[in-house]
């Protein structure tokens, strides 16, 4: 068995030295004294002679299942741990992984469900509002890795009204939960709360019936005692008659405490929540809240008169009900009220509440389709994630240049930042109703801690409440209480006030923890957990709700205060100290197999995962020669933020780096590759443009010239397809679009086909039109057309494999256009233009954005000097010829008019073009 | 050029036919390298006036007046009101009104006054008992004249002030202002002078005064030179030259394209001039050059030589419309071809090819001599003629160029019959105009 770290990401460095042990003290204080310099991961560093072990790939051969999964499973007071559902629901993906036994190894890490009953001195039954926990937990011998997001949901009818359950993500890499730990914790939270929101809906709907039943039964009572009374005296004092009594009592009794349950979930929303995931969507909390009161307007008035209006009578009453624990009544799911029986169901006779009963169906719903989201948005290994996160990371930072080659961002951004920023909604409330957050600061784990000491459970222990602190860092101000277990909520107010925020009382209560923990049963020595808000609480009424706001306002406050720190300290350095380690992760990533074992090392690979990687042999070929170069000049940190100046180093780097990540790919997502996200918003388009960089890339290899034709796109000169087949033009047409600046979203700058003339307002609009060649008079009309506005365009004749355009004598398309390329792949190629692209991208933002390129920095100096300095700037710093400059002042061109004008503007775009001689390309 | 993707011959040959003279896409002197179109008109744009440094008004066949911003590509004003199209307009800023209004004329028989500003119409009249064929402006006597059937005089709160009927079936087809309070119009082949007098009670009234008929076709444009002087030109070619204050011609030059010419005209020689082809059809003038377009060609005359200065016949695949003088040397022009040409005035390399030339009949006449005109003379004759060299063009339209106005450096708005206006600006002009935006906004939102 094996113990598993929490994931160690750090928002707020210079905060969590309040909790923790002293070990976290000293090292956050080393992080905080260089936190841009911090040490990179070892196994993102790439070494020389990397051990023959340092497969990414080997690992993950013996889990049980193919691919991760998510399971969801409920600690049941009936039949105890039990498995629910996984997601996907697909028999084949747990294989022969025994889902029941990990359902009972999850569900036993869940301390808090074990906690039922009333706090002591109260006089009705709480409603325990307790925060989810996380944890991670590993089992060596199935293979198998878990996050787990343990649960509550309210049942009326349940033990302590609350049903434990618990969702996780099951993988065989350990790594990519610890690495991912923030983001599935986020998901997961989001998936809890839409439950939950859901349940307590469900959960009000449920104590209404109760109540109902309840008062008809009371009004039912209170009639027979009437009766009774009218009778005479002499039957007032019988047995049956006090047994009446009795039963009226419970049942006011019981109404009473129905109420109060009603008052307890109608408060939920005005707790402090100390989990910092815990979002959800106002616009809901707000229903469900007016909802409850409602209801409790409604059942404040009702109950002092008993006034049920009695239609008749049904029966005597029956015994003496348990007034006191009123979960085990029987219930009508009706909206007559029924008769409550004095005699409670016995408990293994009820039939307990599906998940979706207990939460409404809509919410239940939505959060099934959240948490395949999440799967889908965790498929593919760590590598393949992370690159793709940075690829997020740097395109979100490159907002003002990301309308040039990746117009899909504000999808992405939807379905990422959304998920990061905004409550998941189950019910679609409009985003504006939700309350903006700030975002939990993700941070690659640094390294993940890993503990494996099973005979010293106390100092483990404190490792992983330092990561959890660590991990909670982003509010630690509620963190106080936090790893608190059966602390009562009295005993933390009272320490609130206060105010200790010093670690010395973490120290304390990490001695607490571990006291109390040590003892008990259920905490299994070989499975570690790592609880974010491992805190329980039961609600005070309403007056020690007042109470306890008023003694934090110093926590709310700091939080604010400290929130707005971290703000700043966002805008004030744009780059995230994360990123750097980013850059240089990647490239450990890219080149860990680098060295002189690289290639046995692949070789080895495909032997061991000959089902999932299908990759050419001709992959390999560049590979073989390129890591001797790539590997040496990555050793600076900071090499994947400059711009590299020497072309065919970066070429090359190109190459290798595209390669790698296919065969990333292609190891990781499988069969079902097409599927997964890969950084474009929607699977069809990502098919598309997959389908579309292979037909590039049949036109680089078939075409000599198609680096004039990549040319003329990326510098802004319009290009005609010309051809007689629809499809071939079509495909050709497609194929061309990646190369478009600033297509637009759904590519409103490329017209596929026209088979009319066009006109020079169809220039200014697209910029790559697939025409049709036809013969005839109109023909005609539009070869006139053609040859009247040749100028301005070029023409690929698909027919005569011709090529009428500028001539191009430039490098820098080389790379990405070059007809003997390695490359076989569509999906490859894609990568390997976009990468290219993306960085013409940012060479453009820098040429755009670099002010003495384009405003005299003396007074006496002219546009000639400024035009001088630009030129040199293309063609010596970033070693550009005449050509390729073009590029880039087309490129800084769009980026300088997206910049000043939002697209929206009435005036139609201008069109820039230059007068320069054109060339006949022929094969 | 074309021929490696036509699949037919017949476009080809079109293509090379009309190649009477082509530049190429080499174009290095052509600094309009970014065009914006401007779209909204629905039928033909005829006219283009400038209002101010940054505004234009454009006026068409569909009796719209849109008022656009040169320097966004924005369209400010829709002047909407006249149902049918617009047969002239002007700026019209009398000094007691402070900003500049714009008069228009329409074929539905009214002339408004509009406010480019709010886009409100400000003054209109309507039922006038001819359409308005030309107006004219007389800022300085805050008045403003139509021309049609009738001459009008109106105040410039549109009050009728003075009516004369002119005779002859075109009516008044162009005015201009002449020195002392005189109008020149130009009735079908005669210039008519009237005076204008005010009375005591600010009465105005029209006094015809002069007929001057030495035009022997109908008179195409007629344009103020200098204080002094003022041309005409005719449908048949004839140049003539006025003295502005006692209205006798001074120089009487007939345009006759010879067909004796070697070069590049000679291809497309012709065996019969059709009128059309020397018609002057514009003419511009800088105070020392006279630009005239002449059939499809176009004609330089130099006012301190008293002789030609440079011309190209065939300087358009069709007829020019309208000329400018960009400078003493740089001249541009646009045609019903579609296409707009910059040319430049150069000297002739060596005189050892003696550039052949155009036979113009040349006469300094007296009035009575105008039958009795000598031959005319080679023009060889004028050693001093210089050549007409193409030095860019600008395509864009698909129908003829009816107009252009330019903007000095911040582009040049062309108008044509394809319902279009194109805004041609100087490309790294903007670029660098944009960076500076750039930064500014940059500044201002203090950061990315």
């Amino acid at each position: 068995m094996t113990v598993c770290g929490a994931a160690v990401s750090n928002a707020f460095p210079g905060r969590t030295t309040m909790i923790g042990s002293p070990d976290v003290v000293a090292f956050t204080k080393e992080d905080e004294s260089s936190p841009d310099s911090s040490p990179l991961p070892e196994e993102f560093s790439v070494s020389l002679h990397p051990p023959a072990d340092s497969n990414p790939w080997a690992k993950t051969s013996y889990a049980k299942f193919i691919k991760d999964f998510i399971l969801i499973s409920e600690f049941s007071e009936q039949v105890g741990p039990q498995p629910l559902l996984t997601i996907p629901d697909d028999p084949k993906v747990c294989g022969t992984f025994d889902l029941n036994y990990f359902s009972l190894r999850i569900m036993s890490v869940d301390y808090q469900a074990s906690f039922v009953g009333h706090t002591p001195g109260s006089g009705y039954p709480r409603l325990s509002f307790v925060e989810d926990s996380r944890v991670v937990l590993g089992d060596s011998k199935e293979g198998a890795f878990a996050y787990v997001h343990h649960l509550t949901l309210y049942d009326l009818e349940a033990r302590g009204f609350v049903r434990p359950f618990c969702m996780a993500y099951v993988t065989a890499d350990e790594k990519k939960i610890m690495q991912q730990f923030q983001e599935l914790s986020l998901r997961f939270s989001q998936a809890s709360e839409c439950l939950k929101a859901g349940n307590r809906r469900a959960f009000a709907k449920e104590l209404q019936r109760k109540l109902q039943d309840l008062e008809y039964t009371h009004s039912v009572l209170q009639k027979e005692e009437g009766l009774q009374r009218e009778a005479g005296p002499q039957s007032m004092y019988s047995a049956h008659a006090v047994e009446k009594a009795n039963e009226l009592a419970n049942v006011e009794k019981s109404i009473y405490e129905h109420r109060d349950l009603l008052k307890q979930i109608s408060s939920y929303h005005r707790r402090q929540r100390r989990d910092p995931y815990a979002v959800s969507c106002q616009k809901c909390v707000s229903e469900c809240l007016s909802e409850c009161e409602e209801l409790l307007d409604k059942y404040a008035k009702l109950a002092s008169p008993f006034s049920y209006s009695q239609k008749g009578l049904t029966g005597e009453g029956g015994d003496s009900g348990e007034g006191e624990e009123e979960g085990d009544k029987e219930e009508k799911p009706s909206y007559t009220p029924q008769l409550i029986k004095g005699k409670s169901a016995k408990c293994f006779d009820k039939r307990l509440k599906t998940l979706q009963e207990l939460c409404d169906e809509t919410f239940y719903e939505a959060t099934v389709e959240l948490l395949k989201e999440t799967e889908r948005s965790f498929r593919g290994d760590l590598c393949y994630l992370h690159i793709r996160r940075l690829d997020r990371a740097f395109r979100r930072k490159h907002k003002v240049v990301n309308f040039l080659f990746e117009e899909d961002l504000e999808d992405h951004e939807s379905e990422d930042e959304a998920g990061r920023l905004r409550p998941f909604c189950a019910v679609n409330h409009s985003i504006d109703n939700c309350v903006q957050l700030i975002p939990p600061h993700i941070v690659l784990a640094s390294e993940a801690v890993e503990i494996s000491q099973p005979e010293h459970p106390g100092p483990a222990h404190v490792a992983f409440e330092a990561s959890a602190a660590q991990e909670l860092g982003t509010v630690e101000s509620y963190l106080e209480s936090s790893a608190s277990d059966q602390t009562l909520e009295t005993q933390e107010s009272s320490e609130e006030t206060k105010g200790s925020f010093s670690s010395d009382r973490s120290g304390v209560d990490q001695a607490e923890k571990q006291e109390s923990s040590d003892p008990t049963p259920d905490q299994n020595t070989d499975m570690e957990r790592e609880s974010s808000s491992d805190d329980m609480e039961t609600t005070a009424g309403e007056d020690e709700g007042e109470n306890k706001e008023d003694q934090t306002p110093v926590s709310l406050l700091d939080v604010v205060s400290e929130l707005e720190a971290f703000k700043e300290e966002l805008v004030s350095e744009p780059p995230v100290p994360g990123d750097s380690t980013c850059c240089m992760a990647q490239e450990g990533f890219l080149y860990e197999a680098s060295g002189p074992h690289a290639v046995s090392c692949r070789q080895h690979s495909e032997l061991s995962q000959t089902l999932v990687v299908r990759r050419e042999p001709h992959a390999l070929l560049p590979l073989q020669g390129d890591y001797t170069v790539g590997s040496p000049s990555s050793g600076s940190p900071a090499a994947g933020l400059e711009l590299p100046v020497e072309i065919f180093g970066d070429a090359v780097f190109q190459m290798s780096a595209e390669d790698g990540s296919d065969c990333t790919m292609s190891a990781s997502t499988g069969s079902d590759r097409a599927a997964s996200p890969i950084g474009f918003g929607g699977v069809a388009t990502l098919r598309e443009k997959k389908k579309g960089a292979q037909s590039t890339l049949r036109f680089v290899r078939q075409y000599p010239f198609s680096m004039q034709a990549l040319w003329c796109l990326l510098s802004g000169r319009t290009l005609v397809v010309l051809g007689a087949d629809e499809g071939r033009v079509r495909r050709l047409v497609a194929a061309l679009t990646l190369f478009v600046p600033a297509a637009g979203k759904c590519g409103e700058r490329v017209q596929a086909w026209l088979s009319c003339p066009f006109t020079l307002t169809d220039l200014q609009r697209w910029k790559l039109i697939g025409l049709q060649r036809v013969a005839s008079p109109l023909g005609s009309s539009m070869l006139h057309s053609l040859s009247r506005y040749s100028r301005y365009i070029s023409i690929l004749d698909v027919d005569q494999k011709t090529l009428r355009c500028p001539p191009y004598r430039g490098r820098l398309l080389a790379n990405i256009a070059d007809h003997r390329t390695f490359i076989r792949r569509g999906s490859t190629y894609l990568l390997h233009i976009q990468s290219t692209l993306c960085r013409l991208a940012a060479k453009a933002f820098l040429l755009a954005f670099t002010h003495h390129l384009h405003v005299p920095v003396s007074s006496e100096e002219g546009p000639e000097d400024i035009e001088a300095r630009r030129r040199g700037f293309l063609q010596e710093q970033l070693g550009l010829d005449e050509e390729d400059s073009q590029i880039l002042l087309h490129l800084g061109r769009l980026i300088t008019q997206q910049y000043l004008q939002p697209p929206s503007t009435v005036a139609a775009p201008a069109f820039s073009f230059n007068y320069t001689t054109s060339v006949l390309y022929k094969i | 050029m074309l021929r490696w993707f036509l699949g037919g011959r017949e476009a080809q040959s079109s293509v090379e036919r009309s190649g009477v003279l082509s530049i190429g896409e080499e174009q290095p002197r052509n600094c309009f390298t970014e065009l914006q179109v401007l779209k909204g008109h629905f039928d033909i744009v005829r006219f283009l006036v400038q209002i101010d440094d940054f505004r234009c008004a454009s006026a068409g066949d569909d009796g719209l007046v849109f008022v656009w911003n040169i320097e966004t590509g924005e369209r400010l004003q829709e002047l909407r009101g006249h149902t049918q199209q617009i047969t002239a307009i002007i700026t019209f800023a009398c000094e007691a009104a402070a900003h500049t209004g714009l008069i228009t004329a329409s074929s539905d028989r009214s002339v408004s006054l509009w406010d480019p500003d709010s886009g409100n119409r400000v003054q209109t009249v309507s039922d006038l008992q001819s359409s308005v064929k030309c107006l004219l402006g007389l800022e300085r006597l805050c008045l403003w004249v139509s021309g049609g059937e009738e001459l009008c005089v109106w105040s410039k709160d549109f009050q009728l002030r003075c009516l004369q009927q002119t005779h002859g079936d075109s009516g008044v087809t162009t005015l201009i202002e002449l020195p002392k309070n005189h109008l020149a119009a130009a009735v079908d082949r005669e210039i008519v002078i009237y005076r204008l007098t005010f009375s005591d009670d600010s009465d105005v009234s029209l006094t015809k005064i002069r007929c001057l008929s030495d035009h022997r076709d109908q008179i195409r444009a007629l344009i103020n030179v200098n204080d002094r002087l003022f041309a005409s030109g005719s449908h048949a070619g004839e140049l003539i030259l006025w003295d502005a204050v006692d209205w006798n011609a001074l120089k009487y030059q007939h345009i006759l394209w010879e067909e004796s010419q070697t070069g590049v005209q000679s291809e497309s020689r012709l065996k019969a001039l059709r009128p059309s082809e020397m018609s002057i059809q514009h003419l511009t003038t800088n105070g020392q050059l006279i630009l005239a377009a002449v059939g499809s060609g176009l004609y330089v005359y130099d006012l301190q030589s008293q002789s030609v200065a440079a011309y190209r016949k065939a300087a358009h695949d069709s007829n020019v419309l309208h000329t400018m003088l960009l400078s003493d040397s740089e001249l541009m022009s646009c045609s019903e071809d579609g296409s707009v040409r910059m040319w430049e005035i150069q000297d002739l390399p060596l005189p050892a090819e003696p550039a052949s030339a155009g036979f113009f009949g040349n006469w300094t006449f007296g009035r009575s001599s105008k039958q009795s005109a000598p031959p005319s003379k080679k023009a060889t004759d004028f050693p001093n003629t210089r050549k007409l060299e193409l030095i860019g063009d600008l395509i864009g339209h698909s129908g003829a160029v009816q107009m252009f106005v330019g903007f000095g450096e911040d582009g040049l708005v062309t108008c044509s019959a394809d319902h279009l206006l194109i805004l041609w600006k100087n490309g790294e002009r903007q670029s660098r105009l944009r960076s500076q935006a750039l930064f500014q906004k940059l500044e201002e939102n203090g950061g990315l």
